[in-house]
């Protein structure tokens, strides 16, 4: 016996092709959909990886610094040295700010944070580490900023002196690395016409300004502008010890909360980016039932188009297997060209997205059976359609 | 009892009641084995309708019909003889339409060597019985033409292959010389005869075509759903 809907498909391959690109397209764009999810997922894991840290610990009662607004005091961490099992203990700002890149604002995160210590990013593309304690500045190349440009952050310039990858924040900005000093001072730096404001407050309220102690408005007034804060401490664990047994040991003495990198992870992708995981998820399930609706359409039309054929086949003593068989497999065949298509222009097109798209092989594998299932579902329509048809209507009127 | 087509007593009616229509009433007919008879008779006086309880495609009423030497529907014992109409219709008959209906996605040995391997024989003996049909009919040049690509003659005897390729007893043709001028027309039936005597096929042909009634020796009339035969003229086809 002879593929009824092999020979079908290369006599009209050219409808097929075109039908098969079309729903590729579609399948691409929700094969691309599932991977702007992995890609989130793996960004909060390389975040996390690329930060060198074993415990995070931040602001009691928050979720902190990645998913909430923590802040700590900055002397916090020579506690936490102390402590037994903590290896190296050091402060990180992180602050989403508008960077002035030549006459372009570029939304980023800016990190502060301590040469040599945990959060400093864990390796370079480019360039250098930061070597001066002032103005100095490692990007991710995402920013698109180049070694040795000048980058405008808050009242002050930086200059590029190294560049990283894959360092994104979980909103996918992408990361600019300073000193903590600076990051810290960034945080609170006002202008100037805040700063006289606030002196003339300070010097107007009369319990802060008395005539009788001398060198006390200095010292309310010297006191505001300096930031003592930091939004988390980064701690990494010593040889022999294990983090969880260390971040209970923090949280119970100190007035901190603490987080293993199970823990962060836990917050980042369960937490932080689960509305976001949703909303791509109602996209695949319209996705699915968009491409199910298009070869189903699809198949039926072309079903309808064969009518007559049909008829002759069945008078001629086609089983209803066979012809049920051939319109199934033309369904099958349509989800295979799709997938391939879909596949191959998800691979093309996912480095041209701003944010990370990781491409799963898995993903693709359960992509290709649900693609397969929903053609072998969207046939259905046709044929029933094929098996009401009356052999007799062949010999006509 | 020969191997032609005998049909004995044959009513069909249509619906019930007030709306019923007796399409067949008490038809009898006998084509021998190797002969051609010419079916006629105005519209609407069941020509069709024949044809499709020959072609066990629809279900008559009463009466008794014996294709190729066995008895294939008896209304006084039970009906249908076979519960697989399909396999009876693939095995035992060959039909012939108005315009050809090949399947337009196989090639032309294809849709000969379709029925069978339908009927389970193997794809090379299929082709090789498909290719000796084809040369029989003056078509094997086109063997591997599509459908599309064959002149409305050459498809015409390409489906005139394929109503011959299971080697059935019986070929029943509606009006296969409709869409065709005189000189295809009359090729037609003489490819027919030819076959019929050939391959010993009884074959019924419905036709209005007034080219191609003089050439049959029988002819039945039909006339609201009952037959009467007549001797034809039997003209030799030039
Ligand atoms: N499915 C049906 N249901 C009810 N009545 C039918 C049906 N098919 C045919 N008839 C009726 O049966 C009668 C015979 O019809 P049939 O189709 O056999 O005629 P015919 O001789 O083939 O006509 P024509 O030459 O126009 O094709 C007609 O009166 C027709 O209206
Ligand atoms: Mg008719």
């Amino acid at each position: 016996m002879i593929s009824l809907a092999g020979r079908d498909i290369l006599h009209s391959w050219g409808k097929f092709v075109l039908t098969g690109v079309g729903l590729g397209l579609l399948i691409g764009a929700t094969l691309t959909m599932a991977g702007v999810y992995r890609g989130m997922v793996d960004d909060a894991r390389v975040l996390l990886t690329n930060s060198g840290a074993d415990i995070w610990v931040v602001q009691k009662d928050t979720q902190g610094p990645y998913a909430e607004a923590s802040s700590i005091r900055d002397d916090v961490y020579r506690g936490l040295l102390g402590m037994p099992g903590v290896a190296q203990a050091a402060n990180v700002t992180y602050l989403t700010m508008q960077v002035r890149h030549g006459d372009t604002d570029l939304r980023t995160m800016v990190v502060g944070f301590e040469p040599g210590q945990p959060g400093e990013p864990g390796y370079l593309v480019a360039g250098r580490r930061l070597l001066r304690g002032h103005f100095e500045a490692i990007a991710d190349v995402k920013t698109g900023f180049r070694l040795g440009e000048r980058i405008r952050i808050r009242r002050h310039d930086y200059e590029v002196v190294g560049l990283t990858r894959r360092m994104v924040s979980s909103g996918g900005d992408p990361m600019v690395f300073i000193p903590l000093k600076d990051a810290q001072e960034a945080q609170f730096l006002k202008d100037n016409d805040a700063i006289t404001a606030d002196r003339a407050r300070t010097a107007a309220n009369p319990a802060l300004n008395r005539p009788g102690v001398p060198g006390l408005l200095d010292a309310v007034t010297a006191s505001q502008t300096i930031n003592h804060s930091v939004n988390a401490v980064l701690v990494k664990v010593g040889a022999g010890d294990t983090a969880a047994n260390v971040a209970q040991e923090i949280r119970r003495w100190k007035h901190v909360q603490a987080y293993t990198r199970e823990q962060m992870e836990e917050i980042l992708i369960a937490k932080l980016i689960a509305t976001s995981a949703k909303q791509i998820g109602m996209f695949l399930v319209i996705l699915t039932v968009v491409s199910a609706a298009i070869v189903a359409f699809i198949i039926y039309t072309m079903t309808l188009g064969k009518i007559r054929e049909i008829a002759v086949l069945k008078l001629i003593g086609t089983r209803n297997r066979t012809i049920a068989g051939m319109i199934l497999q033309q369904a099958l065949g349509l989800g295979l060209i799709g997938f391939i298509v879909g596949k191959i222009s998800a691979t093309l097109w996912a480095p041209a997205f701003p944010k990370y798209v990781l491409l799963e092989t898995a993903d693709a594998m359960r992509a290709l059976v649900i693609v397969m299932v929903v053609c072998a579902l969207a046939s259905t329509l046709a044929i029933r359609a094929a098996l009401k048809v009356d052999p007799a209507t062949a010999i006509g009127g | 009892m020969d191997k032609g087509i005998h049909i004995e007593g044959l009513s069909k009616r249509y619906g019930e009641g007030d709306t019923a229509v007796e399409a067949l009433k008490d038809v009898n007919m006998s084509i021998a084995p190797g002969e051609v008879v010419g079916l006629v008779g105005p519209s609407g006086s069941g020509k069709t309708t024949l044809l499709k309880c020959l072609g066990a495609v629809i279900e008559p009423t009463r009466g008794r019909m014996t294709l190729g030497g066995e008895v294939i529907y008896d209304s006084a014992q039970g009906g249908w003889k076979t519960p697989d109409l399909r396999a009876l219709r693939r095995d035992r008959i060959g039909f012939i339409f108005q315009a050809p209906y090949l399947i337009p996605f196989l090639d032309v040995t294809d849709n000969v060597a379709l029925l069978p391997m339908l009927a389970g024989r193997a794809n090379a003996a299929s082709r090789s019985r498909a290719l000796e049909l084809l040369q029989a009919l003056d078509v094997a040049h086109r063997a591997k033409a599509q459908p599309s690509e064959l002149s409305g003659g050459e498809q015409q005897r390409v489906s005139i292959a394929r109503a011959l390729a299971n080697q059935p007893p019986v070929i029943l043709a509606d009006e296969p010389t409709a869409p065709l001028d005189s000189a295809r027309a009359l090729a037609v039936v003489r490819i027919l005869n030819q076959m019929a005597s050939q391959y010993q096929t009884a074959i019924i042909v419905v036709t209005h075509d007034e080219k191609i009634i003089p050439t049959f020796k029988r002819i039945y009339h039909i006339r609201d759903g009952s037959t009467v035969e007549e001797a034809g003229e039997g003209r030799e086809i030039s």
